[in-house]
């Protein structure tokens, strides 16, 4: 366990866990603590901060702070929900394209390849074109961005691992086909397949605000970090921390995300970081 | 010059290089195919209900029958894609189904598109310019310094930088430039018909938030590379030969480091495509990226097709560019295997 935990010692590590954790706090138990609902109007827009409320009022004339502690769990949960649907078809395609040995093979692969191919962005916004701006919309097409990734390295993975000694001795005691697959197979890839899951999670979470920011994800009045920003932007010189403080809220958690990523990554003897946050658009 | 020293039997082989320039176009060419079949189908998710959709909830059967006609939906999918796409390749993007919809007789996308099109590209080459010599600049610096103060600066803002979505980037520097310094403006707005680069202070921040933003990844790549040339015997023997420590960097070093950051520049390249499409909406830059976001609002399904189509060429243009220059750079891929 100490040495798994080694990158906390690393001081990039240890502030880098730090953000996270707080903004994922703020995030999921934020709200219980918010002085005003998040769609009240408490006063006049774009007002200054007060005692009433901490970081002043938006342009509709809600409370700034409130809706900064409710807007986080959208994103994050969003997200989560993307990845976890992301895994759970890269993993199906990956362990049947690895562990077929037929034509479904190439033919899964090269349909991933071409997804690869596709920029996400773009993708996700000729989805929204077809089929209207809605939450599963959005999961489905985040998801459907990010199975591909994962299917190559589960084959990858599955190819490698079926040809060892245990999986063949299940396939010569005579077991099923899918039970090999769960039973053999699987907890012996899960490791290497959920290496970049965070980098994964922090993905989703730049993208579905991306989204969100170009008004093409959740739509108004849903209190959204990043909806608040794109909501608050052309009054920033009358209330600047409308649109600046759910900025800093995601700042903050996607530095966080990758000073861990980085700190686990040198802890693991790697010194260069292959795929990082930053491909949100290709 | 090649044919006349060559051996015989050599001159009946395909070079290599054709070769693989061969397989890649080809390559190319079918994956823009799939591409395109995927933007068919992606807008074609609610069959038949463009029309509808386009012409709000009170329109009259007759008007969604009537704006279907003229878009065409009321055609097999099959045959309105071979018309799209045979449309696209011979450089006719038709009509915006937003604009016939409104009434128009006739509202070519490629007049809509035009200018948009040429404001993303100087934005595009505007970054790209001070991208390339930055991430070189930067990463050398960081390598030869690698350890110390200026190197631990470098990374750590370049790890802060890389983790930040483009509007989040382009949110703080208004607040900085504009809200706290007042020195910049807040959007890009340029008049039609304006030439961008005679607005100059409005290009800062869009150009800025787009190199923060892609600076990074080069940078940490052209680093890790040149520090691994530095070690090298040839490095050192040129510098106990007494050859000059800035020779030594930009002769030897340089070079070598610079055939893996290629690959990462051309990322970084295909990257700003997406890039733009967000910053441009955060600044309100009239490019192709707000006209993109604008279309997929307003669902004018032809609109985001012809859009989609053309950044998907870009892109994989992009990509046969930097395998290009590779093999010119790094002479040994051009062998056989």
């Amino acid at each position: 366990m100490r040495g798994r935990l080694r990158f906390l010692q690393t001081r990039s590590g240890a502030v880098g866990l730090g953000l996270v954790a707080f903004v994922v706090l703020v995030a999921l138990v934020g709200r219980y603590f918010a002085p005003h609902a998040p769609a009240a109007s408490i006063g006049s827009p774009l007002g200054g901060p007060s005692s009433d409320a901490l970081l002043g009022t938006d342009f509709l004339g809600r409370d700034v702070f409130s809706r900064l502690l409710y807007g986080g769990r959208s994103v994050i949960a969003l997200a989560a929900g993307a990845t976890a649907l992301a895994y759970l078809v890269g993993l199906t395609v990956g362990l049947v394209a690895g562990y077929s040995r037929s034509v479904v093979d190439p033919l899964l692969m090269r349909t991933a390849d071409v997804m690869l191919a596709f920029p996400p962005l773009l993708f996700l916004l000729v989805l929204i074109t077809g089929a209207g701006t809605s939450v599963a919309v959005l999961v489905i097409g985040v998801a459907a961005i990010q199975a591909p990734g994962i299917s190559r390295i589960v084959r990858t993975a599955t190819l490698e691992v079926s040809v060892r000694g245990y999986v063949e001795a299940a396939v010569a005691r005579g077991e099923r086909g899918v039970s090999v697959v769960v039973r053999e197979v699987v907890p012996n890839i899960l490791a290497p397949v959920l290496v970049d899951s965070g980098l994964r999670f922090t993905y989703s979470i730049l993208i579905i605000a991306s989204v969100n920011f170009l008004g093409l994800g959740l739509q108004p009045p849903s209190p959204d970090w990043a909806l608040m920003i794109s909501e608050n932007r052309q009054y920033i010189s009358l209330n600047a921390a409308a649109a600046l403080a759910p900025a800093a809220m995601i700042a903050l958690l996607t530095i966080g995300i990758n000073l861990t990523g980085d700190a686990i990554a040198r802890s693991l003897g790697r010194s260069y970081v292959p795929r990082t946050t930053r491909s949100v658009a290709t | 010059m090649t044919s006349v020293a060559e051996p015989r039997g050599a001159t009946r082989e395909v070079p290599p290089v054709v070769a693989f320039l061969g397989r890649r176009l080809v390559g190319a060419v079918l994956a823009l195919f799939v591409v395109s079949v995927l933007i068919f189908a992606g807008t074609a998710i609610l069959p038949g209900d463009a029309a509808s959709v386009v012409l709000g909830r009170g329109a009259t059967p007759e008007a969604v029958k009537q704006l279907d006609r003229e878009l065409g939906l009321n055609r097999p999918l099959l045959e309105q894609y071979t018309s799209w796409l045979g449309g696209f390749v011979h450089g006719d993007f038709g009509d915006s189904s937003v604009g016939l919809a409104q009434g128009a007789k006739h509202a070519p996308i490629w007049a809509l598109i035009a200018d948009p099109v040429k404001n993303s590209l100087i934005l595009a080459l505007v970054t790209a310019l001070f991208m390339i010599p930055l991430s070189l600049g930067l990463g050398a610096l960081s390598a030869v310094f690698a350890g110390r103060p200026i190197d631990h600066l470098i990374s750590i803002g370049s790890l802060a930088a890389i983790a930040l979505p483009e509007f989040v980037i382009g949110s703080l520097l208004i607040g900085v430039f504009f809200v706290w310094l007042g020195v910049l403006p807040p959007v890009a707005i340029i008049p039609p018909g304006d030439d961008p680069l005679s607005h100059l202070t409005k290009l800062v921040l869009p150009v800025a938030t787009l190199l923060l933003a892609s600076l990074a990844a080069s940078i940490r790549m052209l680093r890790a590379g040149m520090i691994e040339v530095l070690q090298t015997d040839y490095v050192q023997t040129a510098r106990l030969n007494g050859v000059a420590e800035r020779w030594v960097l930009w002769r030897y070093a340089m070079r070598n480091a610079l055939a893996p950051s290629i690959q990462v520049l051309a990322q970084n390249l295909q990257w700003l495509i997406g890039g733009i499409i967000i910053t441009e909406n955060v600044f309100a830059y009239p490019g192709i990226g707000t006209t993109l976001v604008t279309a997929v609002g307003n669902r004018d399904v032809t609109l985001v097709q012809s859009v989609a189509m053309l950044i998907a060429i870009v892109y994989v243009l992009l990509n046969l560019i930097a395998d290009l220059l590779v093999l010119l750079l790094v002479p040994r891929l051009r062998e056989p295997a």
